[in-house]
């Protein structure tokens, strides 16, 4: 452990990062100003379905201040009209042959500002001849159903895929000997990460060099290389994308848009930098929406135990399959489903169906449709609590996974590698008052008052991945760190991942803090440009301390090894006689004869020991021997209006264990935020279809995100169960509040109506959906 | 880019003179200049952010003499003759206004975009009401989005720097 | 997210607001708050050749008790509503609207005149102000004008204000002492539209009759709307849970919600029930202290 003039894990260490936010000097890609640069507006499909007959630009290119109008033929002659995406499907670039979804891009102006830009789009003029729309998997794979991948050689209708996990013959016999069976049927909404920042890209690719330069709003810049490399065809050697300050992720930045292509392509053949900065409507219309999956889950019980567990799943992947996900995982990290529950069996399967909507479905916060499976179970257990009338904490804890259980083999072939369900479980019990709440909704029940108490037991998989099962695109999920102390014993840590406000700048100098006795203001943290880090995946699925954490942890070790040769050599002693208490080396018996790190390090430049290297750093690519699992329960209390159903959360409170807490203060903050996002998904978010395919929730006027009014105030408590595995015993922890408690709140909306038979509502759980179900039992007043 | 009209030409421009952060600045500008790109784009002040195309966010938000005002949702040349102040205008010299500080230390922000329009909203707050309760912050900053921090830490943020003005004052 | 092209001029008194208007007819459009006006035309849904800019005409500003009425100018922002004193006790149906306006921000630039004639049926101020039996006055080439707020809109967007007239204030009548109102809005989160959404006002006479009561509902119906049987059934009536409940349930019946994302039409009736007996409790209760 360092000492506490050091800083490293646990320590609540005020955010590096914050110095040039606050003063409003963030780097975001629409702050990027290059000479002669142009701007690019997108022109969008108002059909959700038609042929495209003929464009005409002839108006739009001649508007004074129009550089170029690019559509579908012209990126066709350049092999760019269609693009791979990383669920090895193909996804239009700009429209030709049809449009497929409503607000799919058909044309691009590149203009000398986007005032002019955007005048100039609406003299394109396209003639549309409309098409049946396709708005739900069901109606997709139904007989007769109009085939929206006509383009596509060998696909005769909307199916993309089906997927299977766990035993299907030892399930089948857990169900033919239950006592119980409960089951539920149930729709994961489609919801948006929708950051605040949109996406975006400066395109500078320079004539005379052959360098292309992308600014651009990525969670995963080197993958991103590759990439524009295969799909461009420009040389990697001559990329460099440059992810700068990102003004929120969640997902949302992990796949390649259409947008950015074009802009590539515009500056490639105009000579110019490029900018394509999408508005608020492009971004919840065409990028990667989440979730949109219809599930239904079955629970055997045998002598009051969970004994099996079968899920069937059909997922809406809009009009491209894109999702971003592990290759051999169609439903990402699904089959997780049997959560912090001991299930001998579970068989899960999925079928995928093309739609006329946007593509995606993985993304905000999900950790690859671990939210979905977590959601399931979880209001799944719920109601089995109700249909065994048992409390719903209670059932759930006679079924956890037991601490002496792990590391423990789900039967789905997770290998969980560290719990303590029953601890979080009694510590949010306790701080919520469990026993005298239950008294107390008892009691306002009496009085005509309606209240609920809603607990959630989520476990999580996140730390994607090892490469022997995981890889997104081809490319293995390692990550990587490049430690480089200079000689005045301050330095700089690169890295493969990239924060999009999680605080990478400072846990992450955390880590070297801890491993190498160097305090955080002492090490840079540098991510996102391409030309000047290691290769890694990203950050997203919550992996970035789980690899690239790790790796850290790894390099600065090896550099602390390093370090020992050279105090023995200052301290002409041998390497066995000293001990390490960061920030020095002294000998055993003698801690006054010592060095410092800082020592070790100039000497590395100034006073080496024969044969061994100058200069302090390395480099360690971190391939994760397995994932880490977070864990937590979550508990939410409302109250509901009987006259209009609204629903307010009196308290809600999360226990989480993420393993070693690197910044207790950054946790936190990431936990606040994710159990906002959980309220909002539960009680507001969506993005809905009209059965012509008119998207509804294109802006925030229908896609609804709470306000500071609405949210509610959150405790917080934690437990610290160490991953075994990892190096400093820590687990991802940014997407467990979004995983975990979305059901932790629609339990407490039907906690408070299950006295009268309500078991389930579907989310948004808006206030109308509530007077119905009071309606429905004679409770609406 | 020089303080001029983007891409337009007479005779559909103005000329206006704003007062921001307390410099006078003049250009030539076309009425449907929004005042975040005035900003942004013709005086290169990037602090001010721009996140949705309905009035929605508030990430855009600045003071207009004295009051929080959507910055897209104002023309620059309504802001003509009046005083702007923005993000980049919050620090005295080198000294870090005490809402700057407070966000800091209560881990206020997380990805920043929300966070000039928050600071600024807070600093008009707490001109009016030194002393807020949760429910009045909250209140305060209900026209504006974050999607990061679940808002908490930003309540703490401003009851700090509340407390720090009342100390000063 | 960036308007079409438009010229762009700024009177300074209300007669050279009227002749401008009067210049460029269609094409002209006045720009107060600009907090409805300019989101639409960043959108390109509205495109006007010339906007008018009435901010600095002193004349529109300034909210006062007059002798009879009280007087809202054209330039009053909803956030001085919000925090003015005279808009309680007896105009508290106008001080309850005031902070469920759109949002803390938009409500430092956006003006209750702007919002009255912007007529979107969705908006709060119109049916705030049709229950206190308010007054618009215009002024137009002919000279001023007043149009009871009742004859004011007649359908969505769509008012008996002529493109050449600008409106210069709002006037209110005094209702007496004996008087409470109460603004109760169903929204999603803040700054979303009413899913539904009441202005209560009832006027007590000497005897503690109610002696008028003003019912004007929002979201629930082409425009702004006054629930005219529900005012009928109160007028002489005690006040008490049952009249206002059957009150209510008239209220309810008389709008004409459309079923969407915020609900269906018998949810949406039922808000309106519950709303105006919750708002004729607080009202009479508030006119009776």
């Amino acid at each position: 452990m360092a000492s506490p003039t050091v800083r490293g894990l646990g320590h609540s260490v005020e955010r590096k990062e914050d110095a040039r936010f606050i003063r409003g000097k963030g780097n975001y890609v629409d702050d990027v100003v290059l000479p002669g640069m142009l701007h690019m507006e997108i022109l969008r499909s108002p059909y959700a379905h038609a042929r495209i007959v003929s464009i005409d630009t002839a108006a739009a290119s001649a508007l004074p201040g129009v550089v170029a109008v690019v559509t579908g033929e012209l990126m066709a002659a350049h092999n760019l009209a269609w693009m791979p995406t990383l669920s090895g499907d193909t996804q239009a670039v700009l429209a030709t042959d049809k449009v497929r979804y409503q607000g799919q891009e058909v044309a691009a102006v590149i203009a000398e500002d986007p005032y002019i830009a955007k005048d100039a789009l609406e003299l394109i003029e396209v003639d549309y001849e409309p098409l049946q729309a396709v708005t739900g998997p069901q109606q997709a794979l139904a007989e007769g159903a109009p085939l929206i991948r006509d383009e596509k050689e060998g696909q005769t209708d909307n199916h993309v895929y089906h997927w299977e996990a766990g035993d299907k013959a030892a399930t089948e016999k857990a169900f033919a000997e239950a006592d119980k069976i409960v089951s539920l049927d149930t729709f994961y909404p489609r919801c948006h990460p929708s950051p605040l920042e949109c996406c975006g890209c400066v395109a500078d690719v320079n004539p005379a060099t052959g360098q292309a330069t992308i600014y651009m709003t990525s969670q995963a810049p080197h993958a991103h290389r590759t990439l524009f490399a295969i799909v461009a065809g420009l040389p990697e050697e001559k990329i460099r994308i440059i992810s700068p300050d990102i003004g929120g992720g969640f997902g949302n930045k992990v796949p390649i848009y259409p947008g950015y292509v074009v802009a590539t392509a515009a500056s490639l053949l105009l000579g110019h930098p490029v900018k394509w900065i999408e508005d608020r409507t492009g971004n919840l219309i065409s990028t990667g929406f989440a979730r949109d999956y219809h599930m239904h889950g079955e629970l055997a019980i045998k002598d009051g135990k969970f004994s099996g567990l079968r899920v069937k799943m059909l997922s809406d992947q809009g009009a491209f399959y894109a999702d971003a996900q592990p290759t051999k995982f169609r439903a990402g990290l699904f089959h997780i489903v049997t959560g912090s529950y001991d299930i001998p069996a579970a068989w899960v399967e999925t079928d995928g169906a093309y739609t006329n909507k946007a593509p995606g479905g993985v993304a905000y916060r999900c950790s690859f449709r671990v939210t979905e499976a977590s959601y399931l179970i979880e209001r799944l257990v719920q109601t089995a609590a109700y249909e065994l009338g048992v409390d719903p904490a209670q059932l759930r804890m006679d079924n956890f996974i037991k601490p002496e259980q792990f590391p423990y083999t789900s039967a789905t072939g997770f290998e969980y590698d560290s719990g303590d369900y029953q601890t979080a479980m009694d510590l949010c019990l306790e701080k919520l008052g469990y026993k005298e709440l239950r008294a107390e909704q008892a009691k306002a029940r009496d009085e005509g008052r309606l209240i609920g108490i809603g607990v959630a037991s989520f476990t999580e998989v996140v730390g994607a991945g090892p490469s022997k099962t995981y890889d997104i695109a081809g490319l293995k999920m390692f990550d990587s760190a490049e430690l480089r102390i200079h000689p005045t014993g301050k330095g700089v840590l690169k890295l493969g991942v990239k924060s999009q406000g999680q605080g990478h700048e400072t846990t992450f100098a955390q880590i070297v803090a801890e491993e190498l006795g160097i305090p955080p203001e002492d090490i840079e943290v540098q991510e996102g440009d391409t030309d000047n880090t290691p290769y890694g995946l990203g950050t997203y699925a919550s992996r970035s301390t789980p690899t690239a954490g790790a790796a850290t942890s790894v390099v600065a070790r090896k550099l602390r090894a390093k370090a020992q040769t050279i105090a023995a050599h200052l301290l002409e002693c041998s390497e066995d006689d000293l001990e390490w208490t960061a920030p020095r080396f002294s000998v055993k018996g003698a801690p006054d004869r010592g060095v410092s790190i800082q020592d070790c390090v100039f000497a590395a430049y100034t006073n080496m020991p024969d044969g061994l290297e100058h200069g302090f750093e390395g480099v360690t690519y971190y391939d994760p021997p397995n994932m880490t699992f977070p864990f937590g329960t979550y508990a939410v209390v409302v109250e509901i209006d009987r006259g209009t159903g609204q629903w307010k959360p009196l308290r809600v409170v999360a226990v989480d264990d993420c393993g070693v807490r690197i910044n207790p203060m950054i946790v936190e903050g990431q936990i606040m935020g994710g159990l906002t996002e959980g309220y909002a998904i539960a009680a507001m978010e969506l993005i809905d279809f009209d059965e012509d395919g008119n998207c509804i929730g294109s802006n925030f006027m229908d896609y609804l995100i709470p306000t500071a009014w609405e949210t509610p105030h959150f405790e917080l408590g934690e437990t610290v169960t160490p991953s075994p595995h990892h190096p400093i015993g820590a687990k991802g922890v940014g997407e467990s509040a979004t995983v975990g408690s979305p059901a932790a709140y629609v339990n407490a909306i039907v906690d408070a109506l299950a006295h009268a038979g309500v078991r389930n509502l579907e989310m948004p759980v808006t206030p109308d959906k509530v007077w119905a179900a009071l309606s429905e039992v004679g409770l609406a007043q | 880019m020089s303080e001029t009209m983007i891409g337009a030409a007479p005779p559909f421009t103005r000329q206006i003179t704003v007062q921001v952060n307390g410099e006078p600045r003049q250009a030539d500008v076309e009425p449907r200049l929004l005042l975040a790109h005035f900003l942004r784009q013709t005086l290169g002040l990037t602090g001010t952010h721009i996140g949705c195309d309905t009035t929605s966010c508030g990430a855009c938000t600045v003071l207009l003499d004295g009051t929080p005002v959507k910055s897209c949702t104002v023309l620059a040349v309504q802001a003509d003759g009046r005083d702007v102040q923005t993000v980049e205008g919050l620090m005295s010299g080198a000294a870090l206004h005490p809402i700057q500080q407070a966000f800091h230390e209560e881990h206020g922000l997380q990805c920043g975009y929300c966070t000039p329009g928050m600071m600024l909203t807070s600093v008009a707050l707490l001109a009016e009401n030194p002393d807020p309760t949760e429910e009045e912050i909250r209140w305060a900053i209900s026209g504006q989005i974050c999607r990061c921090t679940g808002y908490q830490n930003i309540v703490k943020a401003v009851q700090s720097a509340a407390a720090t003005l009342r100390e000063g004052s | 997210m960036y308007p079409s092209r438009f010229d762009y001029v700024v009177p300074q008194s209300v007669g050279e607001a009227v002749s401008l208007l009067a210049e460029h007819g269609d094409e002209g459009k006045v720009l107060a708050g600009g907090q409805s006006l300019i989101p639409l035309m960043k959108l390109r849904f509205a495109s006007p050749g010339v906007l008018v800019d009435v901010n600095r005409i002193v004349e529109l500003e300034g909210m006062s008790q007059e002798d009879g009425y009280l007087r809202i100018g054209a330039l009053v922002r909803h956030k001085e509503c919000e925090k003015s004193e005279l808009l309680r006790g007896r105009y508290g149906v106008l001080g309850t609207a005031a902070p469920q306006i759109s949002d803390p921000i938009v409500r430092n630039l956006g003006t209750v005149c702007g919002s009255v004639v912007h007529a979107d049926p969705q908006g709060d101020w119109g049916s705030a102000l049709l229950a206190a039996g308010a007054r618009v006055v215009a002024q137009g080439p002919s000279g001023p004008r007043e149009i009871p707020l009742s004859e004011f809109f007649v359908g969505p967007f769509t008012t008996t204000l002529e493109p050449t007239e600008v409106v210069t204030e709002i006037r209110v009548p005094d209702p007496g002492p004996r008087t409470g109102g109460s603004y109760l809005k169903l929204e999603r989160k803040i700054g979303d539209f009413a899913t539904a959404a009441v202005g209560v006002q009832v006027e007590l006479d000497g005897g503690g009759k109610i002696a008028r009561a003003g019912i004007a509902l929002t979201a629930v119906g082409a425009t702004n709307l006054r629930a005219e049987k529900a005012e009928q059934s109160l007028a002489g009536a005690t006040p008490g849970d049952d009249v206002f409940a059957e009150a209510a349930r008239l209220a309810a019946d008389e709008c004409d919600p459309q079923a969407d994302h915020r609900g269906t039409v018998e949810y949406k009736r039922n808000v309106i029930r519950v709303f105006v007996e919750r708002g004729l409790k607080a009202a009479a209760a508030s006119a009776a202290s």
